[in-house]
């Protein structure tokens, strides 16, 4: 039966290779850029390994198509994912599927693999994973005290503003109490008809920098323990004309707009340096020009890419004028392009180390050598001797919501709160469910799905705005609502409690689930806990006020590196698993490697080797 | 390359390694000489993993015709005859290397290390070695690796200031050795080499019963508890010589990631002994070097 194993690989990827994926991802080529991963790695695996069959997907890995009957044909799942949400969906599928999934993750020199066997070992769901980062908008808007807030408000407000949709809300002037400067502060934003490119670009400048920094700094209260921002007018930094001083930007030439740069046009050559607050200030304003000259299609419908040198050049030069305005110290373009484009940083031995466990790992599974699968992680500095250092799995934890299916518990005020509320805050940024059916009892609440007809649309979008206790089923004290995501095969059962008050600083969004932790965000500054809403740095303005979306932060891929906790058991000795073959022990096995990334940081690699020989190898040493 | 800032190209393609390590490390990289001698999977990892990334030139030095073994753990080299036919392994796994960046100036040096002279040394910063390779001593400033994969272990030797392939770590009294059965490998493996005057690395499976017995002889004569030196272990390394690529991958990334600190003055090396075993999973590292030994 060995010998007889064909090797079949189905490889899904959305992504497309950029260059700096290259110094790292080598199965991809100068020449491939712009090229479907997915595509190119399969050419040129098959490039070593011509008998393999692999088949490519250039696709995302949540797309309904990849559901759990097609799960169920693998014997084994390799995760190579950059963010949370997208681990959570296929860890999901694959304990519907009960396929074991070997997942990963590297940063800089550390990585780690880990194996999930449904019912053996934990789920990747098991231990909480850390929340991705967000700010509170009033450190954004009022108080930055760090760099990244900064560039949080440079890139979430002032670009977003300036050049993204005009529609979304934007808290740019979240600080201006009187409603009638508000309304005018729409116009402000706005290049007037035939106004002069350098007056408008002053003009913003002396708007955000210099009016917007004066009249938060009035506000007494917030500056009774705070150091007092300085507001910054243009004619004080840059008193001379600034067409004499800026390259060229000639209206008539056509330029390719990658190569459309500020720093090239001013001759600041090294992204390396750290800008002073008057060349910041006139990249700036030349970015700004550049936008409308060359740009100007673009503007109202772009989006900040970190990849967009245009676009990171002038984040760069407001959060560093803002930052300036604060005291706080200036970054160069890399620094202030690395926080935010959320850049993972990666070298291609970390990589390579991780990608031969996950292949270790993999074996394994395939040859149900249950008792040998382990978690290793893969250290910076030597711990007890090791730079690798394998643990046993744990058991699953009981409380898992998600392979455990233990019911959670929320406190809630079902008088006040909103079945909008209920779906946006606790079903979908905290249990992951994107695509939710939320049930009391018999009774349908509430679904998304593509085959609902008009009526059940609009009753449910009627649903959403109820109070919980004025539901068609009402939800009160004691009762258990049902959440399932059909495409996952996960149901969460959820008791409700009502309760009257809810702390404004600690709970926030006036509801506390229980039952299943998460863990908390890395520190940040005590201000986080005196603001209401929070703003992630890559969520887009709209959301401002809420927690931010799922994928809008990358997460690190790390989950705290140091000991695991000892708190629950370890998968015991000698239990053989009785594994039951998900395939008809046909001679076609096939293998699944998933590469699916919102961005191009940390694609691990996996080489897959000749079964075979691996195979007669370890039978011999029997 | 050689300018004192990293142009713009460097800066984009190695942008997500210089948030590592800094842009003076991959200036310094970019400035650096490696040498190459035996290209098996795990130096062919290896090689990968520096010329990502970005070091000045990489010579490879193995002038043995490519076979089926050599292709079966070496993804540098298809198995395509019409592609390696007439080649040496050296000239294949050039050829392939340059492709992954061709920023590094990767060539090939025909003969091997016993033949070359101190100066052709001189001009490298790093030199890695299989362990069947002899070689001279070298100039001090050459950081010095000895690697070698086989079955499911790994094993990688630093050496950054004494440079003869040390026989003389492993004449350190087995009292003062850690427990582990790796070092005793090594130990009794090059014992019993150099009694039967052979070259490392050419032992057998027709050598295991001597080299069980050896080990019991030696163990009484030490004192020491024969089963802390598993016959299992024993077993494997003398009988597994093929390399196992996901152990190549390990192993070559560590070796990767070694040379690299080594040039770029970022980081701890590790002293001076790394062993991997799939067995345990476990990457240990072992200080075996001889306490009393007076650096040259």
């Amino acid at each position: 039966m060995v010998s007889e194993r064909q090797l079949e690989a189905i490889k899904i990827d959305m992504d497309t290779i950029e260059v700096s994926n290259l110094n790292r991802q080598f199965l991809f080529r100068q020449s491939h850029v712009g090229q479907s991963k997915a595509k190119v790695a399969r050419d040129a695996v098959l490039k070593f390994r011509p008998q393999m069959s692999i088949t490519a997907h250039h696709a995302n890995v949540k797309d309904p198509k990849f559901n759990v009957e097609f799960f169920k044909q693998f014997n084994v799942v390799l995760n190579g994912l950059d963010n949370l949400d997208a681990r959570r969906h296929v860890n999901r599928l694959c304990l519907a599927a009960d396929v074991p999934l070997v997942e990963s993750g590297t940063t800089g020199f550390l990585g780690q693999v880990t194996v999930h066997v449904k019912g053996k070992t934990e789920c990747y769901e098991c231990q909480p994973k850390p929340a991705p980062k967000t700010y509170p908008v009033c450190t954004i808007t009022s108080t930055p005290s760090k760099f990244v807030h900064c560039i949080v408000w440079a890139k979430d407000l002032l670009f977003a503003k300036l050049f993204g949709d005009k529609n979304q809300e934007n808290d740019l002037n979240v600080r201006s109490s009187d409603a009638s400067s508000s309304a005018h502060a729409e116009d402000v934003f706005v290049r007037r008809k035939d106004e002069d490119i350098d007056q408008y670009g002053r003009r913003i400048y002396d708007h955000v920098f210099g009016y917007n920094i004066e009249v938060a700094s009035s506000n007494e209260e917030t500056w009774k323990n705070r150091n007092r921002p300085k507001p910054i007018y243009s004619a004080d930094v840059m008193p001379e004309n600034l067409t004499e001083q800026n390259g060229n930007v000639a209206k008539n030439c056509v330029v390719d707009t990658s190569s459309v740069s500020a720093m090239a046009s001013l001759g600041l050559k090294n992204p390396q340096d750290t800008w002073t607050l008057l060349e910041s200030s006139r990249i700036f304003l030349e970015a700004l020009k550049l936008f409308f000259a060359k740009r100007e299609k673009e503007i109202g419908n772009l989006s900040f890419d970190k990849d967009d040198q245009l676009a990171v050049e002038f984040v760069t030069a407001a959060a560093n004028i803002r930052a300036a305005s604060f005291g706080i110290s200036l970054h160069s373009l890399f620094e202030a392009k690395g926080i935010a484009g959320n850049i993972v940083h990666a070298v291609a031995t970390t990589n390579a180390i991780i990608a031969g466990l996950i292949v270790i790992e993999a074996i394994k599974v395939l040859l149900k050598d249950t008792d040998k699968y382990r978690m290793t992680y893969c250290l910076e500095h030597i711990t007890k001797k090791m730079l690798l250092m394998p643990v046993e799995p744990y058991e699953p934890n009981k409380s898992c919501y998600v392979c455990s299916e233990t019911p959670l518990s929320l406190e809630i005020n079902t008088s006040r709160s909103k079945l909008r509320d209920f779906v946006e805050k606790i079903v979908k940024a905290k249990l992951g469910i994107n695509f939710p059916l939320i049930m009391h009892g018999s009774n349908l609440l509430y679904e998304v799905g593509d085959d609902l007809d008009e009526v059940e649309v609009a009753n449910y979008a009627a649903n959403l705005e109820k109070v919980l206790s004025q539901l068609p089923s009402p939800v009160t004290n004691g009762t258990m609502l049902t959440v399932e995501d059909l495409q996952q095969e996960l149901t969460c059962n959820i008791n409700i409690k009502h309760r009257e008050e809810f702390d404004e600083e600690k709970e926030p969004d006036g509801m506390l689930l229980s039952g299943w932790t998460q863990a908390p965000p890395a520190k940040d500054d005590k201000q986080s806990m005196n603001d209401k809403q929070s703003i992630g740095n890559g969520g887009d303005s709209s959301n401002a006020l809420q927690t931010e979306p799922a994928d809008a932060v990358k997460d690190g891929e790390m989950e705290e590196i140091s000991e695991p906790s000892g708190k629950k058991r370890k998968l015991s000795e000698g239990s053989k698993a009785s594994i039951l073959d998900a395939t008809d022990g046909t001679r076609n096995h096939k293998e699944v490697e998933k590469l699916d990334d919102d961005d191009d940081d940390d694609d691990d690699v996996v080489m897959f080797d000749d079964l075979d020989s691996m195979t007669n190898k370890k039978k011999r040493l029997q | 390359m050689d300018g004192e800032e990293l142009t713009e190209q460097e800066t984009a393609l190695y942008d997500r390694q210089i948030r590592v390590w800094g842009a003076d490390a991959q200036r310094r990289l970019s400035k650096s000489h490696i040498l190459v001698c035996g290209m098996k999977g795990t130096v062919a990892e290896f090689c990968k993993n520096i010329v990502l990334a970005g070091v000045g030139s990489l010579t490879l030095m193995d002038d043995r015709v490519v076979t089926e073994e050599a292709w079966s753990a070496n993804f540098l080299i298809p198995p395509d005859e019409n592609v390696y036919g007439g080649k040496t392994i050296a000239e294949v796994c050039c050829d392939s290397l340059k492709d992954f960046n061709p920023m590094v100036r990767v060539s090939v040096e025909k003969g091997d290390l016993s033949s070359l002279d101190g100066e052709f040394y001189d001009k490298f910063d790093v030199v890695v070695k299989l362990i069947n390779e002899k070689c001279r001593k070298l100039s001090k400033r050459v950081a010095f690796y000895t690697v070698d994969c086989r079955d499911s272990c790994g094993e990688i030797f630093v050496d950054l200031q004494n440079h003869k392939y040390s026989k003389e770590a492993i004449s350190v009294p087995w009292r003062a050795l850690p427990r582990k059965a790796s070092k005793l490998y090594f130990a009794l493996r090059g014992v019993f080499e150099e009694a039967e005057g052979r070259s490392p690395g050419e032992i057998s499976i027709a050598d295991l019963p001597a080299v069980l017995k050896l080990k019991k002889e030696l163990c009484e004569a030490n004192a020491l508890n024969a089963s802390h030196v598993t016959d299992s272990l024993l077993e494997r390394l003398i009988i597994g010589t093929r390399e196992f690529p996901p152990v190549c991958a390990v192993v070559g990334g560590i070796l990767g990631q070694e040379v690299i600190k080594a040039i770029s003055c970022k980081g701890e090396p590790l002293k001076n002994f790394f062993f991997f075993d799939v067995m345990d999973g476990k990457g240990v590292v072992e200080d075996v070097s001889n306490p009393k030994k007076e650096s040259k």
